[in-house]
């Protein structure tokens, strides 16, 4: 049998694995896995420019694919800058792996230099981790990490793996321990059968009935049975942020994104639904609005693989623990047997939906502000973005205002298009995850949506894009501040905008871009957004930053008033529904 | 209402520690906890009890099992059970009369006195919570005194069994 080095073992069990590329930063600790990595042509690494930004791109790299994301980093530093990497995809249920360097086992707890108790400050925010500490134990704990991070409810792993176990000079026979089978870890696939059927029939004898779907559809590969499922019952279906494109948003049968900044119709439909079917979602606040006045009418169906999920927030009345693809399948072909003679006529209820999106969709008619000549309405830019593209590209964003207007007007119709941290609501999450992308699928289109806020939590990140040939195309929506904090300071403090206000400190992002080797573009008419998009996306080889200046006085609508129901909205500055 | 929960969980390092984070995590109380190796050296069984109401131990029990090293997780307090806590009192004891009413004390509570100097008692009394309680507020204001308790220790009656 082979004899490999510790620093040799986790490169081949990443390989043995299915693990093409990784992210990451060397360091110290990490250098005799680096060595490994260098000798050999299997894996590539590619380097970033910090942690965070590692972490990142292997999570937008999953989320776009679908496979396990992987970042390798050092100890001390190296560790606790990826950690706002790692609770973004806990948070959002991204399968990663990250193997992190620790300083030599006979070290730690000394406070030695770069220690960092990596499996204590990240154990909140992963699913599991290893401390390894046995050369004997490598294979074994990244075969684990990788089995965990992929199956039931998905998540990061953290491997944490301390420098001496990993000596060139120790070596011990591999073998790759293939099918893993963990007496402590067996997450359920298939719903009760029982419950499941109970489902059916709700969903049959419903009057007001409405599918509510998240991003656990898009993790589990289940649009395809979704869309079947919704199309074969003709219900209306909304989304949360995360599982936009799990339904394509250009059905007539799709309300729109609901929640906070979800659209009326969405919002009033599950506010007055007799039946709930909710896939994959978890009853997030940020859908929610106050849980006492949360849809008064629904019989709630609940599917989540996750078993503390389901009545965590609202109580479910017919709870379906099981993976959203098997159950959904399941479902279908139970509907379509079953006799639906006794299926009840919504007909009244699309014409009340219909009536909601005449009167306050902004699908059927624009609500917003037309853009002027020399003011662009950042909405605008989004369409545009759309036409451009076909509605066919990648788009990850960061977090605010920018973000929002993305998930409104960019109609996904397919899953993992949209990529975009919604449970930890990361700045900076937008460039790096659009690294990930385009690494993953170098043909394709990928907009980072973003702000001129967010963008400089990771802007570094230019230089990675250099080095690995990554022509992503950056969409900066530049209002000159943080727009939702201004936003939220506008209704709620008065127009006191604390902190919120750039003051001509910006940097010229075009002078910037180029100086990264990009290509820079500047816009602030509204007759030259179309071209220059165009050229934007006609520069297939390079990465572009388009500065595009909206009006600073834009705001997010519609908007759930702060404890009251899901229909209670904001529809602009001034009206409410 | 109280909660006795038993876990069966991987005896590994950092297991603990994921119970315990869980709890200061998600905003629970532990009013005790207990935790040794099982017959089944590979094994941990842990014991703990909190407060919270049915929504509140139904998360905590599904969260417990969520943990990736924990086999089996258990609300005692859903069935009939036996519950056990084990504790050690020093007590001052300096003169007859004092020594003769904790005698008759341990006696009544039947417990056993472990050890004497001539100014102290050391005494040991198994029981349920309520129980050691009770036994406190009885010696209480003999002397000043120092308490180890366990934690509470529990197992379902009957034929259940919470095994591998």
């Amino acid at each position: 049998m082979e004899k490999l080095s510790g620093g040799e073992i986790v490169v081949r069990a990443l390989r043995d694995a299915g693990i093409q590329f990784i992210w990451g930063y060397p360091g110290g600790a990490a250098l005799h896995i680096y060595d490994a990595l260098f000798r050999q042509e299997a894996v590539h690494h590619l380097l970033v420019r910090h942690e965070q930004a590692a972490v990142h791109a292997a999570d937008g790299f999953s989320r776009a694919t679908g496979m396990v994301g992987t970042a390798l980093v050092t100890s001390g530093p190296g560790a606790t800058n990826a950690i706002t990497g790692i609770a973004t995809a806990y948070m959002d249920s991204i399968p990663l792996v990250v193997i992190s360097g620790q300083v030599p086992l006979h070290k730690i707890g000394q406070d030695a230099f770069q220690e960092t108790d990596m499996i204590g400050v990240s154990r909140p925010i992963v699913k599991h981790s290893f401390l390894v500490t046995r050369t004997e134990d490598i294979a074994a704990a990244i075969a684990k990490a990788y089995y965990i991070a992929s199956t039931g409810r998905p998540g990061p792993v953290v491997v944490d793996i301390p420098k001496d176990i990993t000596d060139p000079s120790y070596k011990i026979p591999y073998a790759w321990p293939g099918v893993i089978n963990m007496r402590s870890y067996q997450p359920a696939e298939k719903g009760h059968r029982g419950q499941i059927k109970r489902a059916v029939q709700k969903l049959v004898e419903a009057r007001q009935p409405i599918i509510y779907s998240g991003g656990g559809v898009i993790i589990d590969n289940a649009s395809d049975h979704l869309t079947k499922l919704v199309r074969e019952l003709n219900y209306p279906i909304t989304s949360t942020l995360m599982g936009l494109g799990a339904f394509p948003g250009t059905d007539p049968l799709f309300l729109g994104m609901l929640g906070m900044h979800g659209t009326y119709e969405a919002n009033a439909a599950m506010h007055e639904a007799d039946v709930i079917l909710a896939v994959g979602a978890r009853f997030d606040d940020r859908v929610t609005n106050e849980l006492e006045k949360f849809c008064p009418e629904a019989t709630i169906i609940h599917v989540d693989i996750d078993p503390t999920s389901v009545s965590k927030n609202i109580d479910a009345h017919i709870p379906i623990v099981g993976s959203c693809s098997t159950v959904l399948r399941e479902m279908l072909s139970l509907l379509k047997k079953s006799n639906r003679d006794n299926n009840c006529d919504t007909s009244s209820w699309w014409e009340k939906i219909n009536q909601w999106r005449d009167r306050y969709g902004i699908y059927t008619a624009p609500r917003h502000a037309a853009s002027s000549e020399h003011l662009i309405k950042p909405q605008d830019v989004i369409r545009v973005l759309y036409d451009v593209t076909n509605g066919d590209a990648f788009v990850t964003s960061d977090v605010g205002q920018h973000q929002m207007f993305a998930a409104q007007y960019y109609l996904f119709d397919k899953p993992r298009q949209w990529i975009n941290s919604g449970g930890l609501g990361t700045m900076g999450f937008g460039l790096p995850a659009a690294m990930g992308v385009q690494l993953a699928f170098p043909e394709a289109d990928v907009a980072c949506v973003t702000g001129e806020g967010s963008i400089q939590m990771c802007i570094q990140e230019l230089s990675t894009c250099t080095q690995h040939r990554l022509p992503i195309k950056i969409i900066n929506l530049n209002n000159s501040a943080l727009g939702m904090v201004r936003q939220w300071q506008d209704m709620n403090y008065s127009g006191r905008h604390a902190e919120s206000l750039y003051e001509n400190s910006l940097p010229d992002f075009v002078a910037l871009a180029e100086a990264y080797g990009h290509v820079g573009m500047r816009v602030q008419q509204i007759n030259d957004l179309g071209p220059m998009m165009e050229k934007c996306f006609s520069l297939k080889d390079s990465v572009v930053f388009m500065d595009i200046v909206v009006d600073p006085e834009e705001h997010v609508y519609p908007m759930q008033v702060p404890g009251g129901a899901m229909r209670d909205l904001w529809l602009n500055k001034n009206e409410k529904s | 209402m109280r909660r006795i929960i038993s876990v069966l969980m991987e005896n590994e390092s950092g297991a603990l520690s994921r119970v315990v984070g869980l709890f200061s995590q998600r905003g629970y109380n532990i009013d005790t906890l207990t935790v040794a190796p099982t017959d089944d050296e590979s094994l941990s069984r842990l014991t703990l009890t909190t407060t919270g109401d049915s929504r509140m131990a139904e998360q905590i029990v599904k969260q417990l099992h969520k943990l990736i090293d924990t086999l089996k997780v258990n609300d005692l307090t859903q069935g009939s059970f036996v519950e056990r806590e084990l504790m050690l009192i020093k007590i001052a004891a300096f003169n007859s009369d004092s020594r003769a009413e904790i005698m008759r004390c341990i006696e009544i509570f039947r417990g056993n006195i472990v050890d004497v100097t001539a100014a102290t008692f050391t005494l040991q009394l198994l029981g349920d919570s309520d129980k050691l309680d009770a036994f406190l507020g009885a010696v209480r204001h003999i002397g000043s005194i120092e308490v180890v308790r366990s934690g509470v220790l529990g197992i379902a009656r009957g034929d259940k069994f919470l095994r591998q």
